[in-house]
């Protein structure tokens, strides 16, 4: 089998548009006839809408129209479509736009149709809207409180949710501990900032009855579905096109108010209508992540055995429940708080609070950095007390190698795993006792070093539909792909799935032409196009490659049995004396004796010499349901300076062992590691999403929020171990999430590592200087006192 | 009111009436029709908008139409010359320095500004070189790396 492509680190298919500027993304498309949609949006975070005067706005020049108010009432409300079952889910009416009251800044009150992007924008000046301002509430933990201002008049104590964690005997486990460590752990919202805004681009035609839409979107077909809900189009005249997407990180999974509205204002002018959000409106009202306040207690033995976990958990889901959600804080972060480890009890309580925020959704990880944060903390500050090295501490409660299946307490099981011997490769890799040696010295010398250190396991590969439908997915989670050759051999395939960056036009090719030994450049891969491509829920939880990668190998494979069977014929041999290598199919010892797939496929499409009963053409498809999730690992290290008279912290280095089964092509995924690993550094150092006290945003633009620069990061080791799934057809994992899902609580805890001596035993993030520094000023008054 | 100018955009010349307030970005892409420079703020931090005005790495954001009238624009679309890449395309392509792909038009013309100031820089002045372009991908590492190897081909030549 020609195998030496899958697993080469080929330069990327995507790359020569992308480099050449050649690439369309939703922006650069003009269609004839076609105006600019700007948005009006809140300044207040909560107020009632008393009045709202576009008259001057409709005369100002070019404009076409303006809509407020109930001109949008044909719209239904914006669905969630994550059904949290078991919670006590309350859905608040997320409506597109605005009409008595706004509930954060950033809701739309009105929209602008325009000749021009700046005589719309121009003209957003001249709507008058009087608003009578409300008190508001932007921390989730004071919005639940009673009293708290009131964001939905059903909704008490802005309650969305409250899911419960309950497995194994964990008051016991309290009650039993020999020692008892707590913290209180602040996940700041981020903002996820993809480097292309949100834009849309939307055309109808009324005659047939028929949308298109341009959509910088990670799903496509669950665009089609639920700009379907909102706007009563069938769902088969819909077609959503994401052209080239300009990343995405969670934030493009949802549909937003601004796409049905731009939907909304094609429908209604008969006109093509382009929207494109500015980066201020990006950090406003483009969905955030995290956001979460967790009081955590861990209960141990004093040899560092852990027996049980307990937490709170308060998370703010901004005014209204975005597309996915509820699944975040919850499903994605309450099940995996097993994590590496044999601990039997845990126990967690989520509220999702509605806050005057902008709507939170997935961000890189999506509830999994969060609960391996609270892990990998915990299990340091335990280990702090005790005397005990936290790897030891780790490797104390590890559950250990695994190959086919392993049952944890949260009811999951994980696919396979080597968490102790990854671990050590890690502590090899690095001396780490030497590493702490210096670290002895270096604080006799007054030089504060911090070793920050761990494994995280995570959830990808999202999932088995009966298990979404079980926790209220509001779909499936298959994937789909088509294989289609062409009479010359070449082969086109499409996914269902959408990638926006992470390269599966080049993995995906690989896969194919690995499996039935065509040449990579033959084979192309669409996707994107909900008109072109099968059905697919999109790119998204690492689980493009896992599930749809399954999909496109099994395809190929249904090909390459089909191949077999015309060879066979072509060759008068019979079909079970046939063999496969290297894209050829010959008679079983006679090598010479041989079809290629080009030969086969020319005689499948010209059909002139077919085996009775079987059809013409090459083409397969394949919808792929798995039977798990898969459960990809790795283990972190972080190396950090810290000086407690200015409070700069100094990442010196920083290496990464993670493990997503075989690698299709390891350039590819390195470069995910390093993408994932310094979005992770960033919540750890720098990016915040600050409100203030009247719930304005004052991180609302790149001036103020603190996005990695280049200037600001060391190299980055990327090592690897390779342990397949067991129920993958390729034993594939995923990467795309890993190295954000260990990077956050890695630099953190070398931070409060580095910090120890000091004194400060728990800060928030970001570890900015201010922060450190007047951590350490404390922690040093208190010592005094 | 609205002013006559004359722009030349990768040899061509594109003579517009525009509005004074016209960014030079906005010329670039709705009047010349040339959508490979990207836009992704608006308070000229991101550099993903970055072309060479008369040679030199300028954002394109931070310049009016009318400021940069008589002058001769390079965007991503220029640098391929008769269908051959520039060697930083090369590189960023070698390099995996890229996966969306929408900062990468500005930081390749960043990248050009930096090694035509300094020819040989270390991976310290690459950094600091590039601090004022964003990109949520790839953790700047392989840019980096590309940005060395392409000093390195330049410097063969």
């Amino acid at each position: 089998m020609a195998t030496r492509i899958f697993g080469s680190g080929i330069r990327r298919r995507e790359d020569p548009r992308l480099i050449t500027g050649t690439a369309t993304y939703t922006d650069d498309f003009t269609l004839p006839g076609m105006v600019h949609a700007a948005m009006l949006r809140s300044p207040h975070a909560h107020a009632r809408i008393k009045k709202i005067d576009a008259a001057r706005a409709r005369k100002a020049p070019g404009v076409v129209a303006v809509f407020s108010g109930p001109d949008a009432d044909s719209l239904a409300a914006v669905p969630c479509a994550w059904l949290l079952p078991n919670a006590n889910l309350k859905i608040a009416v997320y409506s597109a736009l605005c009409k008595d009251v706004v509930r954060y800044v950033g809701d739309i009150v009105a929209v602008v149709v325009a000749e021009t992007v700046s005589q719309a924008y121009d003209a957003l000046d001249l709507v008058d809207v009087d608003y009578e301002p409300l008190s508001s509430v932007t921390n989730p933990e004071q919005a639940n409180k009673p009293g708290a201002p009131q964001l939905h008049p059903d909704v008490p104590n802005n309650e969305a949710f409250h899911w419960v964690l309950n497995v194994g005997e964990v008051d016991a486990a309290f009650k039993n501990a020999e020692v008892v460590v707590k913290d209180r752990i602040v996940h700041q919202r981020l903002i996820p900032n993809a480097m292309e805004p949100r834009a849309a681009l939307a055309q109808w035609s009324g005659a047939s009855g028929e949308l298109t839409l341009c959509n910088t979107t990670q799903n496509p077909h669950i665009v089609r579905f639920l700009m379907s809900v909102v706007t009563g189009v069938p769902e088969d005249r819909i077609r959503v096109v994401a052209p080239e997407v300009g990343g995405g990180f969670g934030s493009k999974i949802a549909v937003y108010p601004a796409d049905f509205l731009t939907v909304f204002c094609a429908m209604k002018l008969g006109r093509p209508v382009k929207w494109n959000e500015t980066r201020s409106e990006n950090f406003q009202a483009t969905t955030h992540g995290r956001g979460h306040i967790q009081e955590v207690e861990i209960a141990a033995k004093k040899d560092g055995t852990i027996l049980g976990l307990r937490a709170t958990s308060w998370s703010g889901m901004g005014a209204y429940l975005s597309t996915a959600a509820p699944g975040i804080p919850t499903i994605l972060h309450g099940l995996m708080l097993s994590g590496v480890y044999n601990t039997p009890a845990i126990k967690e309580d989520v509220y999702g609070v509605y806050t005057n925020g902008t709507p939170v959704e997935a961000y890189r990880g999506a509830g999994r950095p969060e609960a391996t944060f609270m892990l990998e903390r915990m299990v340091d500050k335990l280990a702090a007390p005790l005397g005990l090295d936290p790897v030891d501490v780790r490797l104390k409660n590890m559950i250990p190698r695994f190959e086919n299946g392993h049952a944890v307490a949260t009811g999951l099981s994980y696919d396979s795993g080597d968490y102790p011997g990854q671990l050590k490769k890690l502590v090899d890799h690095i001396d780490y006792k030497k590493l702490r040696r210096e670290q002895e010295e270096a604080r006799k010398k007054g030089r504060y070093l911090g070793i920050g250190i761990g494994t995280y396991v995570e959830i990808c590969g999202l999932g088995p539909s009966q298990v979404a439908g079980a926790i209220g997915f509001q779909g499936g989670l298959w994937e789909s792909a088509i294989v289609r050759f062409h009479p010359t051999g070449k082969v086109h395939v499409f996914i269902g799935a959408s990638p926006h960056g992470q390269g599966e036009e080049t993995t995906f090719a690989q896969i194919v032409a690995s499996e039935i030994g065509v040449d990579v450049n033959d084979v192309k891969v669409f996707h994107g196009d909900t008109d072109v491509t099968p059905m697919g829920w999109g790119t998204y939880g690492s689980r493009t490659t896992a599930v749809g990668g399954a999909a496109l190998i099994l395809a190929t494979r249904k090909i390459k049995e089909k191949a077999k069977i015309i060879a066979a014929h072509l060759l008068e041999a019979a079909v079970e004396d046939m063999d496969y290598a290297d894209g050829k199919f010959f008679v079983k010892g006679s090598p010479d004796k041989a079809k290629t797939i080009q030969e086969v496929s020319l005689m499948a499409h010209v059909a002139w010499n077919m085996p009775p009963g079987v059809e013409a053409g090459l083409e397969a498809s394949m919808f792929y349901d798995p039977p798990n999730f898969v459960f990809p690992f790795g283990s972190h290290f972080a190396l950090v300076e810290v000086d407690p008279e200015t409070g700069q912290v100094e990442l010196k280095r920083y290496v990464a062992i993670d493990d997503c089964g075989p690698q299709i092509n390891p350039v590819i995924v390195e470069g995910q590691v390093h993408g994932g690993v310094v979005q992770g550094i960033g919540q750890a150092l720098w990016e915040e999403a600050v409100y203030d006290d009247n719930g304005q945003l004052v991180t609302g633009s790149l001036l103020d929020y603190a996005l990695p620069r280049a200037d600001m990061l060391p190299e980055i080791e990327v090592l690897s171990t390779v342990t397949p799934s067991p129920h993958h057809p390729l034993g594939l994992k995923g990467i795309g999430e890993a190295g954000t899902i260990a990077s956050t609580v890695i630099v953190y805890n070398a931070v409060m590592d580095a910090l120890r001596p000091l004194g400060v035993e728990s800060l928030n993030m970001p570890l900015t200087p201010e922060r450190v520094w007047r951590g350490v000023q404390q922690a040093q008054q208190q010592k005094r006192n | 009111m609205k002013v006559s100018v004359s722009i030349t955009v990768n040899g061509r010349q594109y003579q517009r009436d525009v509005e004074p307030r016209l960014l030079l970005v906005h010329f670039i892409r709705d009047l010349g029709g040339v959508t490979g420079t990207k836009v992704g703020c608006d308070t000229s931090q991101c550099g993903s908008c970055t072309v060479l005005v008369d040679g030199m790495a300028v954002k394109s954001c931070t310049c009016l139409a009318v400021q940069a009238d008589g002058a001769s624009i390079t965007t991503i679309e220029g640098l391929t010359t008769n269908g051959k890449l520039h060697p930083l395309q090369e590189s960023f392509w070698n390099k995996h320095g890229l996966q969306c792909g929408f900062c990468t038009p500005g930081m390749i013309l960043a990248s050009h500004g930096l090694l035509k100031n300094n020819p040989k820089p270390t991976d310290e002045e690459i950094r600091h070189g590039l601090e004022g372009n964003l990109c949520r991908c790839t953790g700047y590492q392989n840019i980096v790396r590309a940005v060395r190897e392409a000093a390195a081909v330049m410097a063969g030549k």
